[in-house]
């Protein structure tokens, strides 16, 4: 069994985000990158799926990124995970969903795969549109929002999480899966782990190599983001100071009736 | 000169940092307030690998350096004392030995499944009457019948009586020399052997959720092949290896130290008085950029020695100088964040206060200060 995990590499979200006005895109020297933190569930999921088949199965990672960042990608050696690939060029700066999808569609069809299991939304761009973009392209079935994933028999039972409760849902494969939170935390990379995970490869693929050509970066996006403003700064808060206690509450009960909040 | 570290150094002080935040920082207050032991927290550091980090893989270890280990007890002191002693004491003083003079024999029976985290073992050399003065050694094992027949007793000797201590190595008299002094050598004890037992744990000022215990032999018997090294290389064995414990226990009190500090930070940024939160007043401040000093020059110094062990150069100096150093600023700045916490800083739920109290051993353990500078002095050719 085949399986791989996209994972997008991001700023540290404890970190403070900014956008470049000149490029309108964010930031990403001088900070931190990490895994997506949904990727990581992702991750989990795949690693946990490898162990319950066994056999000879592999867990690849995906990753769309600059090539200065793939040091960041060990973790998710070091996690588990077999090997990576990460598709790494200039010309993908500044890709929409379409554009960055449609090009890690055809990367990850060179890769090949029996399951690709994708985090549902990133900490940066955080379309959560991407998932759905791959499998169209991929031609692929496309189950989201899961909490469980079982494969017997060349089928794929998985749960899904609904506001309600959850679904049971089978397909066939190759399929895409994108995973829900409750799928299961993310290990710890181990010791171990981190000391091999500079023995395996991260596999790098170009635009050439993928034969992508036109239909990348800014020139190859369908949409383009004209301009963007920082929320509004919040109001100063009101300070009560009262003369005990009961007279704060009655304070904070008139505020908040006024308000109609209660 | 490279002061970048590698990036598996890198990823073991982000994972040892993680684990302490997530999983040991939360637990702290509790595990000092009922002195418990926390062997959920043990078994996740085994399986993790932190209880074998620097043995090689053959022996079930990860294989990582020396600095990689200094970074780790560091990030772990800084969530928990208690947590980051134990962690030290299994790898530099436990399992160790098995690695520095074990057969290959004892390697697999020992220090395998000590590296694994599958059990903990003790270090056994200071006596009631003898601590700084470790020659003075008065527990003796007597070779009979193919038998060491030991007696004696062990003082404050850690990781001996958990529920996953497998033994303790001591050091024993096991004959006079021609000059008439003691013969010391090392004894591997275990658990199970008949005459050894373990007092209840001792109440402690701090590291209280860390296992001490005294341990006495009467007429304990185990083989002859339990001879650790050579015979009547005991002391000089357990010197040496508290040559390189010294790397940890120093970077415990670094640990210390950087934990000490975020707590004042974060409160001083939070703490209002006169109008202003007290990180405004120049007091406050410099007392802050005076912990961050010398806990950086701490660091540094750890870091040199662990550097000069993983290449091979003589780190023994560097090694004590550090110990000593960083000891006595943990001293130092945990005395300033409870200062900066004001009576809050007294109160038992402040973090501080239990740091306050965990900072004293760093001075005594595994070589007072004192020790520490007839050693640095000795060296110096005074
Ligand atoms: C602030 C901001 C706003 C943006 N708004 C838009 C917009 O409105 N429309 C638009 O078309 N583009 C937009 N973009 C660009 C968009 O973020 C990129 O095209 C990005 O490559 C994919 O979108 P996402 O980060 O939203 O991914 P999501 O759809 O949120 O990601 C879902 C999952 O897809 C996988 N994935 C996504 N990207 C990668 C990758 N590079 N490598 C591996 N796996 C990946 C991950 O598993 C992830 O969990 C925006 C970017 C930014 C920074
Ligand atoms: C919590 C805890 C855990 C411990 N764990 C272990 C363990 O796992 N294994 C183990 O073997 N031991 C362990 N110890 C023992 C520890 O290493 C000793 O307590 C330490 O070495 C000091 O010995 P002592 O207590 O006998 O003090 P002493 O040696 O009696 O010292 C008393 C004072 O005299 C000073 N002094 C002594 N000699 C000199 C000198 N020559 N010049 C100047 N001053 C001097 C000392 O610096 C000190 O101030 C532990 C102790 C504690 C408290």
């Amino acid at each position: 069994m085949k399986i791989v995990v996209t994972v997008k590499l991001v700023p540290d979200p404890n970190g403070e985000k900014k956008l470049d006005p000149a490029t309108k895109r964010l930031v990403r020297t001088g900070v931190e990158t990490v895994i997506n933190p949904y990727d990581e569930y992702a991750l989990e999921a795949a690693l946990q799926l490898k162990e319950r088949i066994g056999g000879d199965s592999t867990v690849t990672v995906f990753c769309m990124s600059p090539e200065s960042l793939k040091e960041s990608l060990r973790k998710a050696l070091a996690m588990g995970a077999d090997g990576a690939v990460m598709l790494s060029d200039s010309s993908l700066e500044g890709s929409d969903v379409w554009a960055s999808a449609h090009a890690m569609s055809l990367a990850l069809k060179r890769i090949g795969f029996d399951i690709l299991i994708v985090g549902g939304l990133t900490d940066d761009g955080s379309t959560g549109a991407v998932p759905g973009a791959l499998a169209e392209f991929l031609g692929v079935p496309c189950l989201t929002n899961v909490r469980k994933i079982e494969i017997a028999d060349g089928k794929v039972r998985v749960e899904r999480e609904t506001d309600g409760g959850y679904q049971e849902v089978t397909g066939s494969l190759p399929m895409l899966v994108t995973t829900a939170l409750t799928i299961g935390e993310p290990r710890y990379p181990s010791l171990k782990g981190i000391m091999g995970a500079k023995k395996k490869p991260i596999d790098m693929l170009s635009v050439a190599d993928i034969g992508a050509a036109d239909t990348v970066g800014s020139a190859g996006s369908k949409t383009e983001l004209l301009s963007f403003a920082p929320p509004p700064a919040r109001g100063a808060g009101q300070i009560v100071t009262p003369e005990d206690p009961a007279a704060g509450a009655a304070a904070i009960l008139a505020f908040l009736k006024d308000k109609k909040l209660v | 000169m490279n002061f970048d570290l590698t990036d598996e150094q890198l990823a073991i002080s982000r994972l040892a940092r993680e684990f302490a935040t997530d999983e040991v920082r939360p637990r702290a207050e509790e595990m000092d307030r009922e002195e418990a032991f926390p062997y959920d927290l043990v078994a996740k550091m085994a399986e993790l690998g932190f209880l074998g980090l620097p043995f090689p893989e053959a022996y079930g270890g990860a294989g990582a350096d020396t600095v990689s280990y200094a970074l780790a007890i560091m990030e772990i002191a800084r969530a928990d004392a208690s947590t980051a002693i134990t962690m030290a004491a299994h790898v530099s003083l436990g399992a160790t030995p098995f690695y520095l003079f074990g057969t290959e024999e004892q390697k697999q029976r020992y220090l395998v499944p000590l590296a694994q985290g599958k059990m903990l073992w003790g270090f056994g050399l200071t006596e009631p009457e003898a601590g700084s003065d470790a020659g003075n050694c008065r527990t003796t094992a007597q070779l009979e019948n193919g038998q060491w027949r030991i007696n004696g007793t062990k003082a404050f000797i850690t990781n001996s009586g958990t529920d996953l201590s497998g033994g303790t190595t001591i050091t024993a008299v096991t004959d006079k020399r021609a000059d008439g002094r003691s013969e010391i050598s090392n004894i591997i004890v275990p658990q199970t052997t008949p005459g050894f037992t373990r007092s209840k744990k001792y109440r402690k000022m701090g590291w209280r959720a860390s296992d001490t215990r005294e341990l006495s032999f009467v007429d304990a018997s185990v083989p002859e092949e339990n001879l650790l090294g050579k015979r009547g290389e005991g002391l000089k064995q357990f010197l040496t290896i508290l040559d390189g414990g010294r790397i940890s226990v120093a970077a415990l009190s670094v640990g210390l130290a950087m934990g000490a500090y975020d707590e004042a930070l974060a409160y001083a940024k939070e703490r209002r008085a006169f109008g202003q939160t007290i990180s405004k007043f120049q007091a406050i401040q410099f007392k802050l950029v005076d912990m961050l000093c010398e806990i950086e020059h701490s660091k540094l110094m750890v870091l040199k020695a662990a550097w000069e062990k993983d290449n091979k150069r003589d780190f023994l100096q560097t090694a004590s100088l550090a110990k000593l150093y960083a000891g006595e600023v943990s001293r130092r700045v945990v005395n300033e964040a409870v200062q900066i916490h004001g009576g809050y800083g007294f109160m038992d739920e402040y973090p501080v206060s239990r740091m306050y109290r965990d900072q004293k051993i760093n001075e005594i353990g595994e070589g007072t200060n004192e020790v520490q500078r007839v050693v640095i002095a000795r060296r110096m050719g005074l």
